[in-house]
């Protein structure tokens, strides 16, 4: 492989604070210098490419991400699913567990590793279960599973309801330091809902769920993290009540984090409009002072990291009335445009932006990705943070096309994709 | 009351080093007499001995029906299943029945912890704690002691691991009390829902890692997984539990070389220990464990019967 040099482009890595125009190096698929000084000459018969002052970021880190396979491929293939994360600028993903069969047994993370380096584009970090078949009835084989190579435990877009069994699981994980990760929202108050309770489901007459949900199960498993002394997470954080909860918990020292995803910050529950399927996800689009919430959470550190959830369906999956349809949208391809959106508004600055979107959740899943070391894989994100692009549901990489940001204009187009050194997106000219 | 032992034997708790050590003293001798079948047959004449068990437990009523017989008690064995209990006598009617017989020694073994000590509250016979729920087991932390002494020549100083079920485990209980008052270091292992921290104040050092746990140790004692443990969920399955809490070769090897392996019975291949490890001729002392149950016994019931000490 020919060295490969970056010149004039607007280095940042959020993990060393690095911020500047500049230019870097990469030889055998790994970063070898950073801001080569002016005098020393490019490596001969090396690639050059002019990043004309666009920026250029470790590829992001997606700690979030429903692919379908196995057992739903019709949805969407970690093949699929590549090619939205290469578009995206995301050269790493955590798959979530709860597929058919959902990842209890360790042959099956084996499995999805290999799946994940047949692309050549994406590092696939499976989750483990959390329960056998992602069910809530019996403990999965945590320990064998995290030998094998699962990051971390879920039950996926289920929480885990049973709370003697939770509590079993997160003292049986802390003996393997493994992070369990609850999607947060007490199952019996979500059971049927398909919006948040509210004025606008009122109003629509849908079978709604109470925000209360969130901060209900938030409440009952941060005093299980400190019965258990258990690494925990919650996916996706949408209420303001939730991240009270968390800011709470994280000021008394207990080892929380959580994640949200651009949709909770960027839309509210107006989004679902006249019964729109496509912005009906899990947990529901919430009040915008929830909203607002999320974004204010954002900035003063209490969200660690954001996710895209992608969360593939087929048309047939969401064209049903809204009550029946299924929940969940896509996510790859808008992750860093939806987070940019924040920085245009002044909610954060660009480094700590793509902090939320690489080392940081790494970090969680104690990997050592999303940063420009000298020697770490040279995975690479190269974006033009200001130009802006049309949202098209059906012409978008990858085969879901479910996007709740369907027709939107937004910042930041990817230009260029790079995994261990290696071009695996190319943003085509319009 | 001339005997300095007390009337029951309830527990490890509260023994001295001395206690502890002249039980093992007179166990050893005993020991030495079962070989030869040169036991004191006429020491125990005329007492009644009744094992009254309510848990099922073959090879430890066996033992203390041995160890009476070889003292020349009469040994009646109630069996519960057949029992008035069994048509929904209480405990304590049992215990004044037996009272009025006027039986000397009463061993019991019952699922819930303190059993005998409400036993004992009521009775005039000695009362022999041989297992409560998940309180003490004390006999056998003392047939532990006395294999671990056989080997070592001593107790102080060893670090002993005890390896499994701690939450529910009296046999871990008893170990942990006696192997303290004498002077040994005790680790004990296993995965977080079946090590209580709390435990520490029993002065246990915890590991989650048996590899950590049993690095450089003397003796390692495994505990038996028990299937309920499963069904319960505190493990999600016994290959699980093999791979990362099993005894076998290559764990063995990070212990002190020699280290002795032990089990209280009875052993659950392959769950918690490898065959080949468990009949290793060296360093398993799992049948001399059986062995010095018996000795240790009757120097139990001699101890704690209320006959003259033995010289």
């Amino acid at each position: 492989m020919k060295p490969l040099l970056f010149t004039n482009v607007r280095l940042i890595d959020p993990k060393s604070g690095l911020d500047k125009l500049g230019c870097l190096l990469v030889k055998e698929g790994k970063i070898a210098a950073v801001d080569l000084p002016e005098t020393e000459k490019p490596p001969e018969e090396c690639e050059l490419i002019d990043g004309q002052g666009a920026v250029l970021c470790p590829g992001l880190v997606d700690m979030r991400v429903t692919v379908g396979e196995p057992g739903y491929e019709y949805r969407e293939t970690i093949a699929t699913a590549a090619e939205a994360s290469a578009a995206g600028g995301i050269t790493t993903m955590a798959i979530l567990p709860n597929s058919k069969p959902a990842i209890d047994n360790p042959a099956l993370v084996t499995l999805l590793k290999a799946k994940g380096e047949e692309t050549h584009s994406v590092n696939i970090l499976p989750y483990g279960a959390l329960s056998v078949g992602c069910e809530g009835k019996e403990m999965a084989e945590i320990g064998l599973l995290h030998e094998a190579g699962a990051i971390a435990f879920t039950d996926g877009n289920k929480a885990l309801e049973n709370t003697r069994l939770m509590m079993l699981i997160m003292a049986y994980a802390r003996g393997y330091n493994c992070l369990v990760v609850q999607h947060p929202e007490d199952p019996s108050l979500a059971r049927n809902g398909s919006a948040t309770r509210g004025e606008l489901a009122t109003k629509l007459g849908l079978p709604s769920i109470p925000a209360a949900a969130e901060a209900i199960m938030i409440a009952r498993d941060l005093r299980l993290a400190e019965l258990t002394g258990c690494r925990l997470h919650f996916g996706h954080i949408s209420t303001a009540e939730g991240l009270e909860l968390i800011r709470q918990a994280k000021a008394k020292g207990l080892p929380i984090s959580c994640d949200t995803a651009p949709v909770y910050f960027d839309l509210n529950e107006e989004a679902i409009g006249d019964f729109r399927t496509y912005a009906k996800l899990s947990p529901p689009l919430r009040s915008e002072e929830d909203r607002q919430a999320v974004c204010q959470a954002l900035a003063d550190g209490t969200i660690d990291a954001i996710a895209s959830d992608h969360l593939p369906r087929d048309v047939d999956d969401k064209r049903l009335p809204f009550a029946e349809a299924a929940a969940g949208g896509t996510g790859l391809v808008t992750l860093l445009s939806v987070t940019l959106l924040r920085v245009k508004e002044g909610n954060l600055s660009l480094s700590d932006a793509l902090s939320l979107l690489t080392y940081r959740p790494a970090a969680l899943l104690d990997q050592h990705f999303g940063t420009l070391n000298i020697g770490a894989d040279a995975d690479l994100c190269l974006f033009d943070p200001d130009q802006t692009w049309l949202v098209e549901a059906g012409k978008l990489p990858g085969r879901a096309q479910n996007t709740p940001f369907d027709n939107r204009e937004l910042p930041g187009i990817v230009l260029g994709t790079w995994k261990s050194g290696r071009r695996v997106y190319t943003r085509q000219s319009s | 009351m001339d005997n300095p032992f007390g009337q029951h034997f309830l527990g490890i708790e509260g023994l001295s080093p001395h206690h502890i050590e002249s039980l093992l003293d007179r166990a050893d001798n005993y020991a030495l007499l079962n070989r030869s079948r040169k036991t004191p047959r006429t020491l125990l004449r005329e007492r009644t001995l009744i094992t009254l068990f309510f848990e099922n437990s073959t090879r430890t009523r066996t033992s203390f029906e041995l160890a009476g017989k070889r003292l020349g008690a009469d040994v009646i064995n109630m069996s519960v299943s057949t029992s008035s209990v069994s048509k929904g006598e209480t405990l304590l009617d049992t215990a004044y029945t037996l009272n009025a017989m006027r039986a000397d020694l009463l061993v019991i073994r019952h699922a819930h912890s303190g059993a005998p000590a409400l036993l004992a509250q009521k009775v005039d016979a000695s009362v022999i704690n041989a297992g409560d729920g998940m309180h003490e087991h004390p006999t056998q932390a003392l047939l532990d002691a006395l294999t671990i002494r056989r080997h070592y020549g001593k107790l102080s100083g060893l670090t002993v691991a005890i390896c499994g079920d701690i939450l529910h485990s009296r046999v871990a209980r008893s170990n942990i009390l006696l192997l303290n008052t004498m002077g040994c270091n005790v680790r004990v292992i296993g995965p977080p829902t079946l090590l209580p921290l709390t435990i520490t104040k029993m002065g246990a050092t915890p590991y989650y890692s048996m590899d950590e746990g049993i690095k450089g140790v003397d003796v390692i004692m495994m505990l038996r997984m028990q299937k309920e443990r499963m069904q319960a969920g505190l493990v999600p399955s016994s290959r699980e539990y093999f791979r990362f809490f099993g005894l076998d070769r290559r764990r063995l090897n990070l212990a002190k070389s020699g280290a002795l392996v032990m089990h209280p019975g009875p052993l659950n291949r392959g769950v918690e220990i490898d065959s080949n490890v468990a009949d290793d001729p060296v360093q398993s002392v799992i049948q001399e464990q059986v062995e010095m149950g018996v000795a240790v016994r009757m120097a139990v019931l001699e101890k704690f019967s209320q006959i003259k000490a033995q010289p």
